[in-house]
C-alpha cells in the first residue's frame, strides 16, 4: 500500500510545476486583469542581476570546499573519528556522506550513488544514506548564495543553527532506519 | 565564523595535500571549482528569470498576499520582526512550499527574493537579521514531503521504504533548526552589534 502511495505522490509531483506555470498567469489574467506578459518580463529582469551578484560568494565557498575534498582531509577526519562513531552506533560507511552533505550536493550525491551500488538498495546502509540525503541540505552552499545575494557578511548564528539541524537530521536518519529496518 | 571556517578549510587542504601528495589535486580542484561556481551562477539565470517572472504575476494579482495572510498564524511566531503585510512573508511561504514539494529549482529564486525583501527591513545592511537566520535555518533543514527525484531513481523499489524515515528525519532536523535559531538569537555572542563573530 505504501508503494502505491509513494508512487502516486511522485506522480502528482510531476504536475506541480506545469500547474504553477499556467495556474498563476491564469488567475492573474482572468480574475485580476493583470498584464501577465509585461509583469513576467518585468520580474524576469531581476534573474540576471541576482545570478551575477552571487558569483563571488559561490567562487569563495566552492573553491574552499573543492580544495578540502581533493586533499584527502575528509578521509583523515574519518579515520580519526571512527572509534567515536562506533561508540554511538553510527555506521562508519555512512559517515563520509554525513560529512559531505552540508558541503556539496554533487559530492554527496556521488557518495550516495556509490553506497547504493556497493551495498545494494535493500541494505541498511543504503537506506540510511538515502534518508540522510533526503533530510539534510547543502548548508554551506545555501548560506553562501542566500546571504551573498543581498551582501550580508556577518551571518551571526545562521551557520551554527544550520549545521546543528544537519547533525540532528543525520542522527535521526541513522536511528530511525536502525529501529525500523533492524540492527546493524 | 565563516571567515575561520573558510580559511580553515583551505589551510587544512593545503597542509594535508602536501603530506599526502595530493597537492596537485588541490590546485586543480581550486581552479576547477572557480569555473564550476561561475557556470552554476550562469545556469541559474534562466531558471531565476522564469520563476521571478511568474512570481511577479503572482504578486501583482494579489495571490501572494492571500497566501501570506492565510499562513500568518504560523509565520508570526517564526518571524515576529516582519510586519504583517510585508511582501517578504509571501516569498518565504512560497519558498517553503517549494522546498516541501521538492521543487529545488523553484525554491532558490523564491528564497533569494525573500532575502531581498528581508534586507529592506534590515537596518545594518551587512549583518543578518533574526528573521534571515530563522529563514535560512528552516531552509537548510529542508522539510521535504516528496523524495528527491535522484534518490527515487537510485533506490528504485526501495524508495517507498525510506519515505517514512525521510519525513521523520527531516521533521527532526527542522524542529532542531527552529529551536537552535530561537535559542541562539538571544545569545550575546550572536547579537547584531556585539561578539567577535564575522
Amino acid at each position: 500500500m505504501i508503494d502505491s502511495f509513494v508512487g502516486s505522490i511522485n506522480e502528482f509531483s510531476k504536475y506541480i510545476i506545469p500547474f504553477l506555470l499556467v495556474g498563476i498567469p491564469f488567475y492573474g489574467l482572468l480574475f485580476k486583469k493583470v498584464k501577465v506578459y509585461e509583469s513576467f518580463v518585468e520580474g524576469a529582469k531581476d534573474g540576471f542581476t541576482i545570478a551575477v551578484r552571487i558569483i563571488p560568494y559561490l567562487v569563495a565557498i566552492l573553491v574552499a570546499i573543492g580544495m578540502f575534498r581533493a586533499s584527502g582531509a575528509l578521509d583523515l577526519l574519518l579515520n580519526f573519528l571512527s572509534p567515536v562513531l562506533s561508540m554511538i552506533g553510527f555506521p562508519a560507511e555512512n559517515f563520509p556522506l554525513a560529512l559531505m552533505r552540508p558541503l556539496s550536493g554533487s559530492g554527496s550525491l556521488g557518495l550516495l550513488t556509490d553506497l547504493i551500488n556497493v551495498h545494494g538498495p535493500d541494505s541498511l546502509i543504503a537506506k540510511i544514506g538515502a534518508t540522510m540525503f533526503g533530510s539534510t541540505e547543502t548548508t554551506f552552499y545555501v548560506l553562501a548564495v542566500y546571504f551573498g545575494s543581498v551582501g550580508i557578511r556577518k551571518t551571526r548564528h545562521a551557520l551554527i543553527a544550520g549545521l546543528f539541524a544537519d547533525a540532528v537530521g543525520v542522527l535521526s536518519a541513522v536511528y530511525i532506519c536502525q529501529y525500523l529496518f533492524g540492527g546493524i | 565564523m565563516l571567515n575561520y571556517i573558510w580559511f580553515g578549510m583551505m589551510f587544512i587542504a593545503v597542509v594535508v595535500g602536501a603530506f599526502t601528495g595530493n597537492i596537485d589535486a588541490v590546485t586543480e580542484a581550486a581552479i576547477d571549482m572557480a569555473k564550476v561556481a561561475v557556470n552554476l551562477a550562469i545556469g541559474l539565470i534562466g531558471i531565476m528569470a522564469l520563476w521571478l517572472g511568474v512570481m511577479k504575476i503572482a504578486e501583482e494579482s494579489g495571490l501572494i498576499r492571500v497566501i501570506a495572510k492565510g499562513l500568518r498564524p504560523i509565520t508570526i511566531r517564526l518571524f515576529p520582526e516582519v510586519p504583517e503585510d510585508h511582501p517578504a512573508i509571501g516569498s518565504i511561504v512560497l519558498n517553503m512550499a517549494a522546498n516541501i514539494l521538492g521543487l529545488g529549482n523553484a525554491a532558490t529564486p523564491l528564497g533569494l527574493k525573500a532575502m531581498e525583501e528581508l534586507q529592506e527591513l534590515n537596518p545594518n545592511k551587512e549583518t543578518a537579521t533574526n528573521a534571515m537566520c530563522t529563514f535560512l535555518a528552516i531552509n537548510t533543514s529542508s522539510v521535504q514531503l516528496i523524495l528527491p527525484a535522484t534518490v527515487v531513481a537510485l533506490m528504485g523499489a526501495t524508495s517507498s521504504q525510506i519515505f517514512i524515515t525521510t519525513i521523520f528525519a527531516t521533521s527532526m532536523s527542522t524542529i532542531a533548526a527552529i529551536t537552535a535559531v530561537k535559542f541562539l538569537e538571544k545569545r550575546k555572542r550572536f547579537s547584531v552589534g556585539g561578539g567577535s563573530q564575522s
